[in-house]
């Protein structure tokens, strides 16, 4: 079992045509006082961005905010482009405005958890820490 | 084992052969320092020293991110693979950091010779993180030519980047004070080229003219050396202004670094700076393990006056 001696490293994007960005915000700004290293990209991201993103930045984590409507479509897609560059080892949590009858799909694809409106801080918060993944090599 | 067709390689194998995924993995690595990332150094540094290492240093939203990326273009044009480095400041109190350079940096995201890695200061001091250059030497072998290192921004004396950096770019923001501010010892004096962005903004030729002028007095007395004569770079990235003649500067610099045989010695001066800093931080790291109950003991001392500090540090140091 390896373990992990140095701060979780989270990515936090907007994917697809929303401007609603404050969640998204809030969110990072929540887990960099968790002491955690947060790469903010910010809205429009497609699919593909977040995987580079993901990628290059190695991250644990990745932080998924979406208010559009569109997350049946962007989240199967930004997991397959997630697989395609081999970083579908990265915990995938959503947040948003994203009705109930959606989150078991969701998960299907292999997401986390999904946050919606009124959660606690906290609540995302100590979840990330309990679920970010360890990396096989993290010992080092 | 070296001979098993089935090995899987190494990370820093798989770096030198062009797996991007190794790469970044190595890179986290090496940040944090592991015994994984040393020796993955161990590997990869016989391979470097072939990049230009370019720093750009300046005041917080000044415009470094935005100026990078429009590097990016004309670098990508010539053919090079470029990698940026892009450091922000961790907390004082949580240790958390918001890392949001990348955001000015994401029309690259489908081109794979564009890498950019966001790294945490982690506190260490001077616009930089404390494992910043072996970033770059990952980048180095993993043919990756120029590599830019971008500080967390800075005011007016944070010079680390200029041991660090082969050309160091200084970025002076128009409309942030007057003449005096040109006058200024400090980080002004380390740009091996002087840029003024938002140059489409009124203040911004005003600005260009006071560095040039401060200059020439310099020049005029004898206290500048010659050899390179520091250019000052007007750009907008709004008009796409001044660009092309900063990646020219910045050309111009690494050539005359080749001829002027400068850049040995800069080479020199980057190596000693790193050994310097894993000297210092290993030295920190023996005395906060080893030496706890003994330094606690002496800080009661300093607390109670009975010791001044600099006493302190000569009794801990003599005792390694």
């Amino acid at each position: 079992m390896s373990e992990r001696n140095r701060p979780i490293r989270m990515l936090v994007a907007k994917p697809g045509l929303d401007g609603h960005d404050r969640g998204a915000k809030v969110m990072a700004r929540a887990f960099r006082d968790a002491g955690m290293e947060v790469i903010y990209t910010g809205l429009f991201q497609t699919p593909e961005m977040i995987a580079t993103s993901a990628l290059q930045e190695d991250v644990d984590v990745i932080g998924l905010s979406i208010l559009s409507g569109a997350h049946m479509t962007l989240f199967p897609a930004i997991m397959d482009a997630l697989k395609t560059v081999g970083r579908d080892d990265a915990l995938v949590i959503a947040g948003g405005t994203i009705p109930e009858e959606d989150i078991p799909a969701i998960k299907e694809m292999g997401i986390g958890e999904v946050f919606g409106p009124g959660t606690k801080l906290q609540v995302c918060v100590q979840y990330v820490l309990d679920h970010a993944p360890t990396r096989d090599d993290d010992e080092g | 084992m070296k001979d098993d067709p089935d090995r899987k390689p190494s990370l820093a194998e798989a770096t030198l052969a062009g797996d991007r995924r190794a790469l970044a993995r190595v890179l986290t690595h090496i940040e944090n320092d592991t015994d994984l990332g040393r020796r993955a150094l161990d590997t990869l540094f016989p391979h470097t020293g072939n990049a230009h290492i370019i720093g750009i240093t300046g005041p917080p939203g000044g415009g470094k991110s935005t100026l990078v990326n429009e590097f990016i273009r004309t670098w990508r044009k010539q053919g090079r693979q470029v990698a940026v480095i892009a450091v922000d400041p961790s907390s004082p109190l949580t240790g958390g950091a918001t890392l949001g350079d990348r955001i000015r940096m994401q029309e690259w995201f489908a081109d794979d010779g564009v890498f950019v890695r966001s790294m945490a200061s982690r506190r260490f001091g001077g616009g930089l993180a404390q494992n910043t250059l072996a970033v770059a030497h990952a980048f180095d072998a993993a043919g990756f030519d120029p590599i830019v290192i971008e500080t967390v921004g800075t005011g007016q004396d944070e010079v680390s980047i200029a041991a660090l950096a082969m050309t160091t770019l200084l970025i002076q923001v128009p409309g942030t004070g007057d003449g005096v501010q040109s006058l200024k010892a400090g980080s002004l004096e380390i740009g091996d080229v002087l840029v003024v962005t938002k140059g489409d903004r009124p203040e911004a030729a005003e600005l260009a003219r006071d560095l040039r002028n401060i200059r020439m007095i310099g020049l005029a007395a004898g206290s500048e050396v010659g050899g390179w004569e520091v250019p000052v770079v007007r750009t907008s990235a709004i008009t796409g202004d001044g660009i092309d003649n900063l990646t020219t500067a910045i050309a111009s610099h690494r050539q005359w670094l080749q001829t002027s045989g400068d850049g040995a010695q800069r080479v020199r001066a980057m190596i000693a700076a790193e050994i310097s800093v894993r000297v210092q931080q290993g030295l920190l790291g023996r005395l906060s393990e080893q030496n706890h109950d003994h330094l606690e003991a002496l800080i009661d001392r300093v607390v109670s006056r009975n010791l001044t500090a600099a006493r302190a540090a000569d009794e801990l140091l003599s005792g390694m």
